[in-house]
C-alpha cells in the first residue's frame, strides 16, 4: 500500500461531508477526532448520549468540572444553547430520528452494511454502551475506522463473523486508504487515498469493490 | 425496606449517616446505582453498603466501576451475584473482570438505551416497551419479536429495584431533587423504579427553597437523603 491518510486526515474528510445544521453523534475512539475539524460557519451541534445537546470543546486543565463529561468520559464543556436531558430523553433523541449523522468505529463492516464493533469474536466480555441503538437510530451511519484489523486483515468483509451491532445500518466508511459507500450492490469506492490502485485496495479488501467512476454492473 | 414512607412533604427522610441510609439494605435484593462514569454516582452510599457488607446482590448500573471505590468496591468484595449494565468492560475495571471470570458475577448485558427505558418502564408501571434496538444481535436471545407497522421490535420487560442509590446536586427537605449537568445520566429513571429510593446529595435547602419548574426529580419517588458535600471522588 502506498501513502495512508493519517487519522486527523480521514476525520476532516469526514467533518467536510457533514451537512450544515445536522446533530452529530461522535462515537469514542478515533471519530473523536471529527470534533476538532468541524467548520465553525456551519452550525453542527454535537450530541453525547450521556444527555449533552451541544457539546463543547475537551475542558482544558483548570477548566475540568467533575460533572461534565462525554460518553468517553472525557471532561468537556458546553456550547452556548446547550440542553442536558436524562438517559431515556437522550435516547428517545437518538432512536426517534433526531440524530441527523453518527460516526462510529468498527471491526468490521459487511458489504450489506451490517455492523460489528462491540466485541472480538472469541472474547467473553465486550461493552455495548450506546451502540446498538445509535446504530438502528441515528438517520445516517458513517464508520471511521483504520482499512485493515491490527493483524492486516480487511475490516470490509461480505458477511460479519464478528457479533452483530446492528444489520444493514452503515451508509459510509472512512479509512486511511480509502472512503466506501455502503450500496445496494455493496462496496462503492468514492476516494482513494495518494498512490493507493484500484488493483491494491480490491487485494486488501475481503469483498468485492466497486468503484464510483465505474458502470454499475460493469465487473473488473 | 421499611414499609411506612414518610410524607412526601415531611422533612423525615433526611439521615445523619450514608450507613443509617442504607441501613436496612438486605442481601439479594437488586439496587440501582446512578451515573455514568464517575459522573453522578453515589459514592458515599456505595461505600456504606460496602461496610454492611451485604451479599448476592443484584446491581442495575451502566458501567461496572473503575479502581477501587463506587461499583469497583462491590465486585473486589465479591458482594454481585448478578449485574445489569451496559457497559461493564472498560479499562481499569479489574475488579469487575475478576468476579465475572471466576463465575461469582453473571453479567446481563444490555443496551444502553434499551437499559433506561428497561429502568423508565419500572418506574411508569408498564409491562415492557417495544425497542428495534439489538435485533438479530446476541441481545435478542430469548425474547420475543414483535411485528409493528412491518418493522420487528424486541420486547423488553421492566426493570424493578428493591433499592436506587442517586446522587443530585440539590435537594430539599422533602426530597425534591435537582441534578448538575451530565450528572444527571440515569438517576432520574432510577429514582422512579425502586421500592426505596435513597439520594445522596451535595448539597441540602429548605422547602420552598426550590423552584417547582426546577425539580427534576419530585420528592414522591424519594424515601431518604443523605448530604455528601464532597464525598463523591476519590
Amino acid at each position: 500500500m502506498s501513502e495512508r491518510w493519517s487519522p486527523d486526515e480521514i476525520a476532516a474528510r469526514l467533518a467536510a461531508d457533514l451537512p450544515g445544521g445536522s446533530i452529530v453523534n461522535l462515537g469514542i475512539g478515533m471519530p473523536t477526532l471529527v470534533a476538532a475539524h468541524l467548520p465553525p460557519d456551519r452550525g453542527i451541534v454535537l450530541h453525547s448520549e450521556n444527555g449533552i445537546i451541544g457539546l463543547g470543546p475537551p475542558a482544558s486543565a483548570e477548566a475540568v468540572d467533575p460533572d461534565l463529561i462525554d460518553a468517553g468520559k472525557t471532561p468537556v464543556t458546553l456550547v452556548r444553547g446547550a440542553a442536558i436531558v436524562d438517559h431515556a430523553t437522550s435516547f428517545a433523541l437518538i432512536r426517534g430520528g433526531r440524530l441527523d449523522i453518527a460516526v462510529l468505529g468498527a471491526y468490521q463492516v459487511a458489504e450489506s452494511g451490517d455492523l460489528a464493533n462491540w466485541r472480538v469474536a472469541g472474547e467473553d466480555l465486550g461493552s455495548v454502551g450506546g451502540a446498538m441503538d445509535i446504530a438502528i437510530g441515528a438517520r445516517r451511519l458513517f464508520v471511521m475506522m483504520r482499512y485493515l484489523d491490527k493483524d492486516g486483515r480487511s475490516k470490509l468483509v461480505r458477511t460479519c463473523t464478528y457479533p452483530l451491532t446492528a444489520r444493514a445500518c452503515v451508509k459510509r466508511v472512512y479509512t486511511d486508504l480509502a472512503v466506501i459507500d455502503i450500496a445496494a450492490n455493496g462496496f462503492v469506492v468514492r476516494d482513494r487515498a495518494p498512490g493507493v490502485t484500484r488493483e491494491a485496495l480490491q487485494d486488501a479488501t475481503a469483498a468485492r469493490l466497486r468503484f464510483l467512476d465505474q458502470p454499475v454492473g460493469a465487473t473488473e | 425496606m421499611a414499609e411506612v414512607r414518610a410524607s412526601p412533604l415531611s422533612s423525615e427522610k433526611l439521615r445523619e449517616t450514608a450507613d443509617a441510609a442504607v441501613g436496612d439494605v438486605q442481601s439479594g435484593s437488586t439496587v440501582m446505582v446512578g451515573g455514568f462514569g464517575d459522573a453522578g454516582v453515589p459514592f458515599a452510599l456505595i461505600d456504606a453498603l460496602v461496610r454492611r457488607g451485604v451479599t448476592d446482590l443484584s446491581i442495575v448500573a451502566n458501567n461496572c466501576g473503575t479502581g477501587e471505590r463506587g461499583l469497583a468496591a462491590l465486585f473486589k468484595h465479591g458482594m454481585v451475584r448478578r449485574v445489569y449494565a451496559s457497559f461493564p468492560a472498560q479499562a481499569g475495571n479489574g475488579h469487575f473482570a475478576e468476579s465475572f471470570r471466576s463465575g461469582r458475577t453473571e453479567l446481563v448485558l444490555i443496551p444502553q438505551g434499551t437499559l433506561a427505558e428497561r429502568i423508565r418502564a419500572a418506574g411508569a408501571g408498564l409491562g415492557g416497551i417495544l425497542t428495534p434496538t439489538g435485533v438479530d444481535t446476541l441481545v435478542a436471545e430469548g425474547k420475543q419479536v414483535v411485528l409493528v407497522d412491518g418493522r420487528s421490535y424486541l420486547l423488553e420487560l421492566p426493570l424493578h429495584a428493591d433499592v436506587a442509590l442517586v446522587r443530585a446536586h440539590t435537594a430539599d427537605t422533602s426530597g425534591n431533587l435537582r441534578y448538575r449537568l451530565s450528572s444527571r445520566n440515569f438517576n432520574p429513571v432510577m429514582a422512579m423504579a425502586a421500592r426505596c429510593t435513597i439520594a445522596e446529595v451535595e448539597r441540602l435547602v429548605e422547602v420552598g427553597a426550590l423552584d417547582p419548574d426546577d425539580v427534576h426529580t419530585p420528592g414522591v419517588f424519594v424515601d431518604r437523603l443523605f448530604v455528601a458535600p464532597a464525598g463523591r471522588r476519590e
